[in-house]
């Protein structure tokens, strides 16, 4: 619930009637209208007292704070997210994944793990999906071990971190050791918040608050805010996978529904503290990509746990209003020859990775010639003029894909079948051979087609 | 500022199907809150879980995914005691040999083996064709009349084929399936089509699932926008439950043939994510991740 231009332009000098331009807009209604879109800083306006500065500036606050862990390029950006379903717009800020180190652990384990969370990186349509930050705890009892812990991994890693000790002194201690980083601190609870307070309002670096529910936070958020420390993320302290979706709903829903700042901020989730086995953690970690939080911290990570749930993270914070395309090429599948078949679709990215996956189901090396067709599937594409005989034919032409095979024999897709006639024209040299309506068919086709050829 | 905890009040319900006869009869659907808001109402019928059976011995599966059915591959009736032994609430029975460009078995040949299966077992049969629109009237609607009565669900029911399939399912006390290709309007439009002859409670949705990394977030996106249009705007013509049939999506992508826990995960991801977007039965493939499932809807994990 934002402020509108119309509740706006009452707070500006005379009540909105001033329209003195030096804004840069023609009326303070003007400027009013582009302050509740984002479109323009309160600033601009040189008239406001601080005073109605302060309230606008609070009311047009984002209702769900942008907080950023780490420092550089490692830093990590969470909240600001605008809706409770992806549908509604998109989700903005993917939430960062976090691997638990407690200072508990052997040496080699330490080391093992911060191998592992640089090492596991994986391609993935043109992109490199790894894990985020480094989770450090204090378990030990021993307050040096804790900061050689600290130390070690800022010294190999530049990974952000999330630093987590029930003793103040230890949080402390380890923050002054990895302050340039920006480190996030947890817990913030209600019985130590006045010592976190004192300890960091002079250089403030953000905190997670845990309360026993989501009520027990709200004071504490408040807390913060008036010492000064803006930069807050919440764990509403939930035991179980049901309590979790009630919790992170019930602070989505509370700051973008009804504005209620003292919530207004990302969420932490705990998968590491949830589950039994690491199976299980990779399922609680999936229900919070959806459902919120904006850092989820794992207690092992391992490349066939950690791709799923990378894959995940992609697939749930996809724009949902921008049509997935894949770049118009002719991609390899497999190790394809000069004699390997040649296929034809549409740049729809479901089209590609479910036409590849066949491709490579049939273990056929083969050509795949994907026609850029603004994201569409092959029929609708075909239906709106984006891959008609006359059209496919000049890209098989300057993709270059008559270089790579002896034959001319290009097979298209069932479902265009009519555009057969076209081809046949725009490709002389060419045969063009109709294939399956259904890529699940292609296993069962390519090996048959390969075989006819070699007879 | 006050806090008052932001809950909800919704207008829709979703129907409530019931499939099997009798002693074997389960009820999906009839909620009328968003899927897990446990704390803004009660929600009846928990997602059920059913598992996969084909009629003939499937080809290129993963070595993981063969060896919980080792046994009985090529016995559906014991592959779908099996299911049960696992904790499946039904099974997926798929007429794969029907298939036109595979085996091209005749109708009453399939329909025969459907009725050894349903005989065989406590438990409702989902009964899936090849996927072949024309062949599918054929041999859907034979099943229908060969089981009369025993109350199954069958599909996929598409556009193209409808009319004859859901007349026999009327005529002979059977569900169907009703299937479009991941768009909301296109099920919407089928979803209309099929109520000027059937009932809501004989239809279920399946608005296509595909698995995580290839497509998945669009089947998400389709079924969480079926039950707000549903639930929260009570449009009568999207509350039909919905099945997910997910299972073989997920294993047969590259990914899941790489390693068993990447597949496992693979199928268990995607199936959360589909629950979570409100799916009223599963359609699995691996007992592994029916088992992890099973947890997630009982509130056990």
């Amino acid at each position: 619930m934002a402020l509108k231009g119309t509740d706006i332009v009452k707070r500006l000098p005379e009540g909105g009637k001033k329209n003195c331009r030096e804004c840069g807009f023609p009326t303070c209604f003007a400027f009013a209208m582009k302050l509740a879109g984002a479109g323009a800083s309160l600033d601009k306006c040189p008239y406001l007292s601080p005073e109605v500065k302060a309230e606008l500036e609070d009311a047009l606050a984002p209702p769900i704070k942008l907080v950023s862990i780490g420092s550089g390029d490692n830093s990590l950006q969470i909240g600001n997210e605008e809706v409770v379903y992806r549908h509604e717009k998109t989700f903005v800020h993917q939430p960062g994944v976090a691997l638990l180190i407690s200072d508990k652990e052997a040496e080699a384990e330490v080391d093992e793990k911060i191998k592992k969370i640089k090492d596991l990186q994986f391609p993935w349509v043109g992109l490199t999906l790894r894990a985020d930050l480094l989770a450090l705890q204090f378990e030990s009892g021993d307050k040096a071990k804790f900061e050689a812990l600290v130390k070690k991994v800022c010294d190999s890693t530049d990974f952000s971190i999330v630093l987590m000790s029930e003793d103040v002194d230890a949080l402390l201690s380890a923050r002054s050791i990895c302050g340039d980083r920006k480190p996030l601190l947890y817990p913030v609870t209600k019985d130590n918040i006045d010592k976190v307070i004192s300890g960091i309002k002079d250089s403030p670096t953000p905190v997670a608050v845990r309360g026993n529910s989501v009520e027990e936070l709200i004071p504490l958020t408040v807390k913060l805010k008036d010492a000064g420390i803006e930069e807050v993320v919440l764990d509403p302290g939930s035991k179980n996978m049901q309590e979790a979706i009630r919790d992170q709903t019930l602070i989505r829903r509370a700051s973008l529904k009804q504005n209620f700042r003292p919530l207004g901020y990302p969420t932490i989730g705990f998968p590491c503290f949830l589950a039994k086995d690491e199976i299980r953690e990779i399922l609680f970690a999936a229900m919070f990509v959806i459902k919120y939080p904006g850092i989820i911290v794992l207690s092992d990570i391992d490349e066939s746990s950690l791709l799923p749930l990378l894959v995940h993270r992609l697939n749930i914070y996809t724009d949902p209003r921008i049509p997935m395309s894949v770049e118009e090429k002719v991609y390899e599948i497999g190790e394809p020859n000069e004699d390997s078949p040649v296929l034809v679709t549409s740049n729809w990215a479901l089209t590609y990775f479910i036409v590849a996956s066949e491709i490579e189901g049939s273990k056929v090396p083969t050509w795949l010639c994907v026609k850029e067709a603004e994201g569409l599937g092959v029929l609708t594409a075909w239906a709106a003029g984006k891959f008609s005989g006359d059209s496919v034919g000049p890209f098989i032409k300057k993709s270059g894909v008559e270089g790579k095979v002896k034959h001319r024999k290009l097979v298209i897709p069932g479902k265009v079948a009519r555009i057969r006639g076209e081809l046949e024209e725009a490709l002389p040299d060419w045969e063009i051979i109709v294939g399956p309506r259904e890529a699940s068919e292609i296993p069962a086709y390519l090996p048959g087609l390969v075989k006819k050829w070699k007879n | 500022m006050e806090y008052k905890a932001p809950l909800e009040t919704y207008s829709g319900k979703v129907g409530e199907v019931v499939i099997g006869k009798g002693e074997k009869a389960i009820k999906i659907g009839g909620e009328s809150v968003l899927p897990f808001h446990f704390f803004e109402g009660t929600i009846e019928n928990r997602p059920r879980i059913a598992l996969e059976v084909y009629d003939t011995e499937p080809e290129g599966w993963a070595e993981w995914v063969r060896e919980p059915y080792k046994d009985v591959l090529s016995d559906p009736a014991g592959w779908a005691k099996k299911c049960l032994d696992f904790g499946a609430d039904l099974v997926c029975l798929r007429l794969a040999s029907t298939d036109p460009a595979g085996a091209n078995a005749p109708a009453d040949k399939a329909a025969d083996m459907v009725k050894q299966v349903v005989s065989a077992i406590k438990a409702p049969v989902i009964v899936c064709g090849s996927g072949d629109e024309a062949k599918d009237v054929e041999v859907l609607t034979k099943v229908a009349e060969v089981c009369d009565g025993d109350k199954l669900l069958l599909g996929p029911v598409v556009k193209e084929n409808y009319e004859l399939i859901s007349k026999a399912a009327l005529d002979h006390g059977h569900c169907i399936i009703a299937q479009t290709p991941l768009d909301i309007n296109l099920e919407k439009e089928l979803n209309v089509k099929l109520l000027k002859s059937l009932p809501l409670d004989r239809i279920v949705i399946d608005p296509l699932s595909s698995a995580l990394g290839y497509g998945m977030e669009y089947s998400f996106t389709i079924m969480e926008r079926t039950k707000h249009i549903g639930v929260m705007f009570g449009d009568g013509t999207m509350q039909m439950p919905i099945i997910a049939d997910l299972g073989g999506e997920c294993w047969k992508t590259k990914q899941a043939k790489e390693s068993q826990e990447q597949g496992l995960l693979w199928e268990s991801v995607t199936a959360l994510s589909l629950l979570l977007a409100g799916a009223n039965i599963l359609v699995l493939r691996h007992p592994e991740s029916l088992k992890l499932m099973r947890e997630v809807v009982d509130g056990r994990i």
